[in-house]
């Protein structure tokens, strides 16, 4: 039908919810399980009323086990569910971290197409909202280098639903990374029915002819604030949101890329391994000669996740953004 | 022989919820009896004003202890000085009893660095957040200990919810298996978060999963001080020193309740009744052991009320000295990663330093 959609204005939290709530309704099979995901609706109340509205059957608070909720939600999946393990915060990942790169990675090769892993695992991630230690880092490049894996980094709320269904009707595993900082900073018009925004295709956030600044997840909003403040000095920004880490939507960085010739990357997780050496090197292979300048990365520092009395130097600011993307156009 | 000789089920109590003796007291004196009983309320107040702080926005997201002041107090003084303490996040009392001052505590919450740096004669590594990941520290530290020769106790806390985790069970096989001098001090405040004990372990007791390990287990009223120093005690004097035949760890199940939120972040009433909390606070171990040293006429109104003051003024102080410290230096996140700054850094560093420099501290601080 032609009519305007119903939108709701939700926060990208609000919109996780939505995007659960809504696959809940469609799928029975999809069952979500966590720590205090269940009564408490989760730390952020990402999972808030879905207890109440399933059941605990289908919304379960388990042990505080991460392994234990990985695995088995690999057993789950395997035998015909479609778990939506919460953890907490990505940086209690690493207990699972044996399971995701063990077993949900590879179920499907090892047991050549015979069991699979259709889950999406869930985590708060990255800084900036003064959390204690282990609870800012943001390691997605963990993730996508593993083969098997899907990586999704949204950025709106509009996104966030639209990616999480997405992820949930995946027939392979997703880890869904949610930008805490950006979690209740703004709100967004997100349709009330399901609709999905497809996983791999980055979303071009602002065109321009001077250089190609890709991003994802939290630094969109430093990095567009940088792009308007160099617009005003005639310095034209094309801001690429990734939105998926895992595949990346290559053609439509090396397309920007082919037409303004600079590129700069900007993300939050420390530089040496990072997710910018990747999109660096794909530039590096499918288009140099179109290259004029370096490739900049700003990013986060070698450093672990500092404590939050240091975690605003630590972060990319607009204004390192802006200063990272005047060097690769002055090149 | 077992110095403890208990079955995991029975329940270690020195004190009644009114203060009377319905166990065994430990030998100690008058002195260390009111130091616990100081240490407490100076945890307690500490306690009430870190919280203030967290609302007021002078310190980030903070967690509670109160409820469990009897636990921590009681348990840390069972310590030789030379025994070893490894923390999860919500030991501030017992770090007290091992001489880091509150000013460090506070430093820590407030986001800085520093506030782990503990000086070099006070055996406590630094606050562990990731769940149970500290048992496994203890026990290898304990391990070493013995592999080297030493006689010393290394006694770890954790809570209810961490049992559930698979460091937790791999410390303790590793204890049992290379009999380690470890003491495990699982803080049963009956949820981990939201989620409660009955939700993590369907075994009747926590303490009963020492069984499995091979060493024992022992389940104490945690909000009874006296009964946890007793079952500590006896748990550190078997670490040094067992009897023939007898393992050195011991798994001590303090059975407790924190009366406030998880953390500041944390809001308890969507998961828990007031009932609960109210019947749980009969039990505060704050009045009962003031009620047995008023018993034997160590305190009085008086030397209680200038504990309270002296107490008071001792974390006013600590408030003002952490508030003093001026924010960290950038270069601190680099300094301390690698024992000598690597290139790479160094050059992240510099090029972070001239931004810095031109742009000044309001284009990096958001506050
Ligand atoms: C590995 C890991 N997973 C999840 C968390 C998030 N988290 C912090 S505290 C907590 C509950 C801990 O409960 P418990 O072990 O009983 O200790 P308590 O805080 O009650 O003393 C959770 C789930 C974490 N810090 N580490």
């Amino acid at each position: 039908m032609a009519d305007a959609q119903q939108t709701q204005n939700l926060t990208l939290v609000q919109s996780v919810r939505d995007g659960l709530y809504t696959e809940m309704h469609n799928d029975d099979e999809v069952i979500v399980l966590g720590e205090d995901v269940g009564k408490n609706g989760g730390v952020f109340r990402a999972t808030e009323g879905l207890y109440d509205e399933f059941g605990e059957d289908r919304v379960i608070d388990t042990p505080l086990a991460e392994s234990g909720i990985v695995g088995c939600s690999v057993g789950m999946a395997a035998y015909g569910l479609k778990p939506v393990p919460e953890i907490q915060f990505s940086g209690f990942m690493y207990p699972a971290f044996d399971q995701i790169v063990s077993h949900v990675g590879r179920l499907r090769t090892r047991s050549r197409g015979r069991f699979t892993c259709p889950m999406v695992i869930r985590a708060p991630y990255g800084g900036g909202i003064r959390a204690p230690e282990h609870h800012s880092e943001s390691k997605e490049a963990f993730y996508a280098h593993e083969p098997g894996l899907k990586v999704v980094i949204p950025s709106t709320p509009y996104d966030t639903k639209g990616l999480l269904i997405s992820a949930i009707r995946d027939p392979d595993p997703v880890i869904f990374l949610e930008p805490k900082l950006i979690y209740r900073a703004f709100r967004g018009d997100v349709p009330e029915d399901d609709y999905e925004v497809p996983i791999g295709e980055a979303a071009v956030r602002r065109e321009g002819e001077d250089v190609t600044v890709v991003t994802w997840g939290a630094m969109t909003r430093p990095t567009m604030e940088a792009a308007e403040n160099l617009a005003e000095e005639g310095v034209e920004c094309e801001v690429i949101d990734l939105r998926t880490i895992s595949p990346i939507d290559k053609e439509t960085i090396v397309e920007s890329f082919e037409k303004t010739g600079r590129a700069a990357v900007v993300h939050e997780a420390p530089k040496k391994g990072g997710i910018g050496g990747e999109i660096t090197a794909m530039l590096q292979e499918e288009a140099l000669l179109y290259q004029e300048a370096p490739v900049k990365r700003i990013t986060g520092f070698d450093v672990p996740f500092p404590l939050y009395a240091l975690e605003d130097y630590y972060l990319p600011s607009p204004t390192r953004v802006e200063e990272g993307i005047r060097e690769t156009v002055e090149f | 022989m077992s110095t403890l000789e208990r079955d995991p089920l029975e329940q270690v109590q020195v004190l009644d919820e009114d203060g009377n003796v319905v166990g065994e007291e430990p030998d100690l004196s008058e002195e260390k009896l009111v130091e616990m009983y100081r240490q407490m309320r100076l945890a307690r107040h500490f306690d009430k004003r870190a919280v203030s702080l967290q609302r007021q926005g002078r310190m980030g997201t903070y967690p509670p202890l109160s409820g469990q002041e009897g636990a921590q107090i009681g348990s840390a003084h069972a310590l030789d000085d030379e025994d070893w303490l490894f923390p999860s996040y919500r030991e501030h009392g017992a770090a007290v009893v091992r001489g880091l001052p509150l000013k460090q505590t506070l430093l820590y919450w407030m986001g800085h660095e520093d506030g782990n740096k503990v000086a070099e004669d006070v055996n406590v590594f630094p606050v562990a957040v990731p769940i149970a990941t500290q048992i496994l520290h203890a026990t290898g530290a304990a391990w070493a200990s013995r592999l080297k020769g030493d006689e010393k106790a290394f006694l770890t806390y954790f809570g209810d919810g961490a049992t559930s985790e698979g460091d937790f069970h791999e410390g303790l096989n590793f204890a049992g298996v290379f009999d380690a001098p470890a003491v495990f001090f699982c803080n049963n405040n009956q949820w981990a978060i939201s989620v409660p004990r009955e939700r993590q372990t369907a075994s009747e007791t926590l303490a009963q999963k020492a069984v499995a390990y091979g060493f024992e287990g022992v389940q104490v009223d945690g909000m009874d001080p006296l009964a946890v120093y007793k079952v500590t005690r006896e748990a550190v004097e078997k670490a040094k020193n067992p009897d023939e035949g007898e393992l050195r760890p011991t798994l001590i199940e303090a059975v407790q309740y924190r009366f406030g939120a998880h953390t500041t972040a944390d809001d308890p009433t969507v998961y828990r009744d007031d009932d609960e909390v109210e019947r749980w606070k009969q039990k505060d171990p704050i009045p009962r052991l003031e009620s047995y040293l008023r018993d034997r006429e160590i305190l009085d109104d008086e030397r209680v009320e200038e504990i309270q003051a002296s107490v008071e003024a001792e974390v006013a102080d600590a408030i003002e000295a952490a508030e003093s410290v001026p924010r960290p230096e950038p270069e601190e996140m680099f300094e301390h990663t690698f024992a000598e700054l690597p290139p790479h850094l160094r050059e992240q560093y510099e090029e972070f330093a001239a931004l810095r420099e031109r742009h000044g501290d309001s284009a990096f601080l958001e506050d």
